[in-house]
């Protein structure tokens, strides 16, 4: 009988965590400020810093526990036609970004600097011509890619008319040969 | 109805197709309410009226028994009377619904536009094998009066669709597909329209406005809508077209004549020219449409434009070339 209540309670505990999870997960919030990530002064370009060296504080974006943020990303993606250069995450004319391949870091704040900032040999720089928010958004969507965010906030379909498998089931994907700056390091 | 935003009744047709639609809801209406009160008074009548020496006798009988071969007589004339007048309808309404789908008669002369829905605008085009007489706009449709207009409809996300109830029924915009329907304005006006099939967060406020006009006015707005922007005489303007092509305008807006491309948004050339802004949502004014740019999402929670921080001198500067875009 205690046995019974005590599954009952754990049953009920679950249930409520789980609801919970999928409130902040699906959560939309339109007119937010980014968070951490307001001013762009907040990613850090230089590998120098003043005094002895101490640790970074690796960043944390909530847009990539956001199935909407991630969604909103995946439709920015097409609009500001990155699969111009990087088609759908495989490359092309830019690097493939469904690899684990990362020319200039994988973190959330490399991948923002590579957007607001651009990169040589070809990444345009959109500072000022995108949101903060649309930024991490993007971030947020590009990190899926790989399979960097959780796997209930990735979308579980693609919002396509043809039906193909979405991009963050892809499995054992061989980077095509990018055009990689000479000199890059690739890890 | 705000002034701004037109007139939006089907029982105000304005056009031949709208006159069908009222046509087809005016006659259903007289025979139900002739129904109505028939049934009603049937009804008083049997509730009000003084029981026979059989029916006030308490040894419990059929129906049928006590009420003889009447209850027979009008249980079948009822039936019969509801099946005939069901039929009736039947014709009627496909009498009035082959008219409203088959092309407009004199079709070679009817003017050709096509319409796509968006979350949650309108983008409006005038087709035409020459480029340079290609018209593209949003949210606001000019038509010429007495003119049949056919009107290609296509969505490029979800299923919206085409509502103007003054001038014609409803037709949905499906993705993928192009559907069509015609209407003829027949007395110049501002006729509103909206969308009738729910598409998602700001649906309500998916509006759009028919523009009729006499043919010479509306040639005149065609080739006005055909020039591409001018580059703004005065300082601030011109400042404020540097402001839209360096900021996040350019992204998703285009304005011919200028660098700015893009066909996510609406087309801004002629931007001044409209009404409204936003499908609808608010009188195109220069304080509605500054806080649209700095903030709409709060005007439209989720619309696809996202809140711009801009510096004030560079709004300023913004708002007075986006009001030279005539």
């Amino acid at each position: 009988m205690r046995g019974a209540t005590r599954a009952l309670a754990a049953a009920v505990v679950l249930a409520a965590a789980t609801a919970l999870s999928a409130c902040e997960r699906e959560t939309r919030r339109f007119s937010e400020q980014p968070p951490a990530a307001a001013p762009v002064s907040a990613v850090v370009m230089s590998d120098l810093q003043p005094g002895p060296s101490t640790p970074d504080l690796p960043m944390r974006s909530a847009y990539e526990e956001n199935a909407w943020a991630v969604g909103e990303g995946k439709r920015l993606y097409g609009a500001f036609n990155c699969s111009g250069c990087h088609a759908n995450g495989g490359g092309g004319i830019g690097p493939p970004l469904m690899d684990e391949a990362w020319i200039y870091g994988d973190a959330p704040e490399n991948i923002f600097a590579t957007i607001v900032e651009g990169r040589p040999n070809g990444m345009p720089s959109f500072r000022g011509r995108l949101g903060n928010q649309q930024v991490w958004q993007l971030v947020a969507y590009v990190r899926s890619l790989s399979g960097k965010v959780a796997k209930d906030v990735a979308p579980g379909r693609s919002d396509h008319m043809y039906v193909s498998p979405q991009e963050q089931e892809t499995r054992d994907t061989t980077p095509v040969r990018s055009s990689t700056p000479p000199g890059a390091v690739t890890p | 109805m705000i002034e701004w935003s037109g007139l939006h009744s089907a029982l105000d047709p304005f056009g031949p197709q709208a006159a069908r639609v009222h046509g087809l809801w005016r006659f259903l209406w007289i025979v139900s309410l002739a129904v109505y009160v028939l049934v009603i008074a049937a009804l008083a009548w049997a509730a009000l009226r003084r029981r026979t020496p059989a029916e006030a006798d308490p040894t419990p009988r059929p129906a049928a028994e006590v009420a003889g071969p009447a209850l027979r007589t009008t249980i079948v004339g009822a039936t019969v009377a509801t099946v005939l007048i069901l039929f009736v309808f039947l014709v009627v309404d496909l009498a009035t619904g082959r008219p409203l789908t088959a092309a407009p008669r004199g079709g070679r002369g009817a003017l050709e536009i096509e319409v796509t829905g968006h979350q949650w605008w309108w983008q409006v085009e005038y087709p035409s094998s020459r480029p340079d007489l290609r018209v593209v706009t949003a949210n606001e449709i000019h038509v010429p009066t007495g003119r049949p207009v056919v009107v290609t409809l296509t969505s490029t996300d979800v299923i919206h669709s085409f509502w103007p109830p003054s001038l014609v029924g409803k037709r949905d915009m499906i993705p993928g597909e192009k559907t069509s329907v015609w209407f003829q304005a027949d007395t110049p006006g501002v006729y509103r329209g909206q969308c009738a099939e729910f598409c998602g967060y700001q649906h309500a406020k998916m509006a759009f406005q028919i523009v009729a006009e006499p043919a010479e006015q509306f040639e005149r707005w065609m080739a006005r809508q055909r020039d591409s922007a001018r580059t703004p005489a005065d300082s601030l303007a011109l400042r404020g077209q540097e402001v839209f092509l360096a900021t996040s305008c350019v992204m998703c807006h285009t304005v011919r004549g200028t660098p700015a491309g893009s066909r996510i948004g609406p087309d801004l050339t002629h931007l001044a020219s409209r009404r409204t802004i936003a499908a609808g949502s608010l009188p195109n004014t220069r304080g509605a449409l500054a806080g649209w740019i700095v903030d709409p999402q709060s005007i439209k929670p989720g619309t696809r434009m996202p809140s711009n921080q801009i510096e004030p001198d560079d709004l300023q500067a913004l708002l007075a070339y986006l009001e030279s875009l005539k």
